[in-house]
């Protein structure tokens, strides 16, 4: 039986983590993703997980470790951030290239420079490309839930590719939150054991990661390309097996507000919640707006975001990732090719917003949409709150 | 790393037991005279077939796997440069994991992890100390050909003192490599691992019979195999193996074994040439002049002095006549 707990949510995912039953854990010490694996050793240590937990030396060793285990036939988790998601950015290529599907948590954390150890999304936009499967959370059950799909997902012989799931760091890392704990008979009914496709076996030798020469190299990256495009129907399909399983219903893409709203805001992870809470209290007051959440980013949901915003007249696209020297945040670069070319594009208004772990409140969200609803908001982008007199 | 294991049970290859079976195929893509892959070759004569093989990105890495073809009778893994140390420790610890749970068959395969010089000295060296730290029952294999060959015969931190290379180059204000040969093997020592040993494939019979004890160490094994590069070392290609012999002769390259800690200098020489000989049929080192020759002559000497008392202290060589008395 399940049952609801108060936790904090970096537990919650540790916990769902240990009930998928990972055979290798292999991570290095980043705030804020420290609780999730030092709670995972703690299961290790008290047998209350049968893994082995290599303490590695750092993340690139965190991220190779975990493909040689992967490879070998082990189901493998890690966890990381920011600097430690940097350190892994070459092995990160390398991971789909071979078809390892390796879960990790990312608990989003701005990029050094100047250091910070606070939230934003410019350690996962710096990993946009590598080739992974990367979903958001908005709050503690969807980061518990998740973490589950993914090994699912990821493990599916028609994907078989590695999964970044992303949560806030410390604005939804480090909340305690009531979530919902499933048992693990509940756990052991939706996840199937994980059956590798090819191992490093000497009963039946096969060379990994052999040279791609020019004749080859493009048709191996058109495959795993091709892999990630044909994980969104699975991506689907194992979210509605997980609705089957405990009621809870995710989308890849979520709509709330007014329907038909003719303003929308685009958001991708914990600052949704507080955009709900602004959405709310703006139709209270009679205004015509609402929200879409993406809950997927790659593969990205073209079509149900096409849905998700058809009839809008203006998306505010909230972005928490400066892309310095060009031409709008990451997220709103995407949706903005997108209507490229179509006559029905919005309006498109890019706020880039909570940068470096800065609050954004509710009260803000109105005011950026007041401003946009004025056509205020003129430039390609623009960086929310920043004080003239810093 | 504190455990000791007993390696005299080793399985100890002779003249009549010689393994004759290597892993690598024939018609791999290796140079002329090549002995980093003679080197590995002989490693796999010596493991066998029940292994599972790491390799960082490298000549080796290159010439045995242009994809679709492949020279390996083994399971092999290449995944980048720097990370042969802890890809083998993910695989290790996958295997282990996977047998206690009673996820796989047969009997453990011993992990491998084949590097250069510069993929173990350099750019590698902090993943491949946490592997030996952790205690991952692998064998590190580290091929030193003294320099990065693979992408042109770059100097490394493992390129001998006066040495050309292409970016160690001699010049007016410069006599070539400017920094002495790092001692890697010294460092894997210095993780108290059960086994660490130098080896070429000069002496045949030694270096497998090192790849044998390094099979038996229930934990980490470091071997570092010197490995000419007629290519890049500018020598004849029929000189490779005989170059390794004459770098173990003249103490360029002394070989011994740490056991548990003990020190044993494996091939010691009664009349050691002199280093001379063995540079001067190298184009590398046709650039130094005999001052240069003699300074390294006595770096040389002051190096094996400092084997042998790490022997005598840790009690590796046989004890003398005064001392019994």
């Amino acid at each position: 039986m399940s049952k609801r707990i108060g936790t904090e949510v970096s537990l919650a995912v540790a916990e769902a983590v240990r009930l998928c039953n990972p055979d290798v854990v292999s991570a290095y010490p980043i705030t804020p993703q420290t609780h999730i694996v030092e709670e995972l050793s703690h299961y290790v240590a008290n047998d209350e997980l049968d893994a082995a937990f290599i303490p590695v030396e750092s993340e690139h060793s965190a991220m190779s470790a975990a493909l040689g285990s992967s490879a070998t036939g082990a189901r493998t988790y890690t966890a990381t951030s920011a600097q430690g998601l940097a350190l892994m950015h070459e092995i990160l290529f390398i991971a789909p290239a071979m078809r390892l599907p390796v879960v990790m948590t990312i608990a989003n954390r701005a990029m050094s420079g100047p250091i910070s150890i606070w939230n934003d999304h410019s350690d996962i936009m710096s990993e946009r490309d590598v080739g992974w499967i990367q979903i958001f959370c908005e709050n503690g059950q969807e980061a518990f839930d998740l973490s589950i799909c993914a090994f699912k997902i990821a493990e599916d012989k028609r994907v078989l590719l590695p999964m970044g799931v992303n949560l806030d760091g410390f604005m939804l890392s480090h909340m305690i939150e009531p979530i919902e704990v499933m048992d693990q008979a509940e756990v052991d009914k939706f996840l199937p054991d994980y059956h590798p496709q090819l191992i490093l076996d000497p009963s039946d030798p096969v060379t990994m990661g052999p040279v791609g020469v020019p004749e080859v190299y493009l048709e191996a990256k058109v495959q795993y390309e091709q892999a990630l495009l044909n994980s969104r129907p699975v991506v689907k399909e194992v979210l509605a097996d997980w609705a089957k399983h405990t009621g809870r219903e995710y989308k890849v893409v979520e709509r709330n507000g007014k329907p038909d709203a003719k303003i929308l805001y685009v958001t991708m992870g914990s600052l949704g919640e507080s955009v709900m809470s602004a959405v709310d209290s703006l139709v209270e007051q009679g205004e015509d707006v609402g929200q879409v959440r993406l809950r997927l980013w790659r593969p990205f949901p073209e079509q149900e975001f096409m849905d998700a915003v058809a009839g809008a007249d203006k998306l505010i696209v909230i972005d928490r990732a400066l892309s310095p020297g060009g031409v709008c945040g990451p997220v709103a670069t995407e949706i903005k090719s997108l209507f490229y070319g179509r006559d029905d594009a919005p309006e498109i208004n890019n706020v880039i917003a909570g940068i470096g772990g800065r609050d954004v409140s509710v009260n803000e969200f109105q005011d950026i949409y007041a401003l946009s609803k004025a056509g205020g908001i003129k430039e390609n982008y623009l960086t929310w709150g920043v004080k003239s007199n810093a | 790393m504190r455990n000791e294991t007993d390696l005299s049970g080793y399985e100890k290859i002779t003249a009549k037991t010689i393994p004759t079976e290597c892993m690598i195929s024939s018609g791999h893509r290796a140079c002329q005279g090549c002995v980093e892959i003679l080197a590995m070759g002989m490693v796999t004569k010596a493991t066998g077939s029940n292994i599972i093989v790491a390799n960082a990105t490298g000549c080796m890495e290159i010439v045995t796997s242009p994809y679709p073809q492949s020279a390996w009778k083994v399971p092999w893994i290449h995944v980048a440069f720097e990370n042969t140390a802890a890809v083998a420790s993910g695989i290790e610890a996958a295997l282990k994991v996977l047998e206690r749970k009673g996820k796989r068959k047969g009997p453990l395969p011993k992990v491998i992890a084949f590097a250069g010089d510069g993929a173990t000295a350099d750019i590698g060296l902090q993943s491949l100390s946490g592997a030996l730290e952790r205690g991952h029952e692998l064998i590190y294999v580290c091929l030193d050909n003294e320099a990065y060959m693979n992408t042109g015969v770059q100097r490394s931190s493992s390129t001998p003192f006066g040495a050309m290379t292409t970016t160690s180059p001699p010049g007016k204000v410069s006599k070539g490599q400017y920094s002495w040969k790092k001692n890697v093997a010294a460092i894997a020592a210095a993780h108290n691992v059960p086994y660490v040993a130098t080896a070429c494939p000069g002496y045949h019979m030694d270096l497998m019979n090192k790849v044998r004890k390094a099979m038996a160490a229930k934990g980490p094994a470091y071997l570092h195999v010197f490995a000419t590069c007629p290519t890049g070392w500018g020598c004849k290609p029929e000189m490779g193996v005989e170059l390794g012999r004459m770098a173990a002769k003249c103490g360029v390259f002394p070989l011994y074994e740490v056991e548990n800690g003990v020190w044993r200098i494996t091939k010691k020489f009664k009349k050691p040439i002199p280093v001379l000989d063995y540079l001067k049929v190298q184009r590398r080192f046709r650039h130094l002049a005999p001052e240069d020759v003699e300074d390294i002559q006595a770096r040389v000497d002051k190096e094996y002095a400092r084997l042998e008392a790490l022997e005598a202290m840790s009690g590796g060589a046989p004890k003398d006549k005064d001392d019994d008395e």
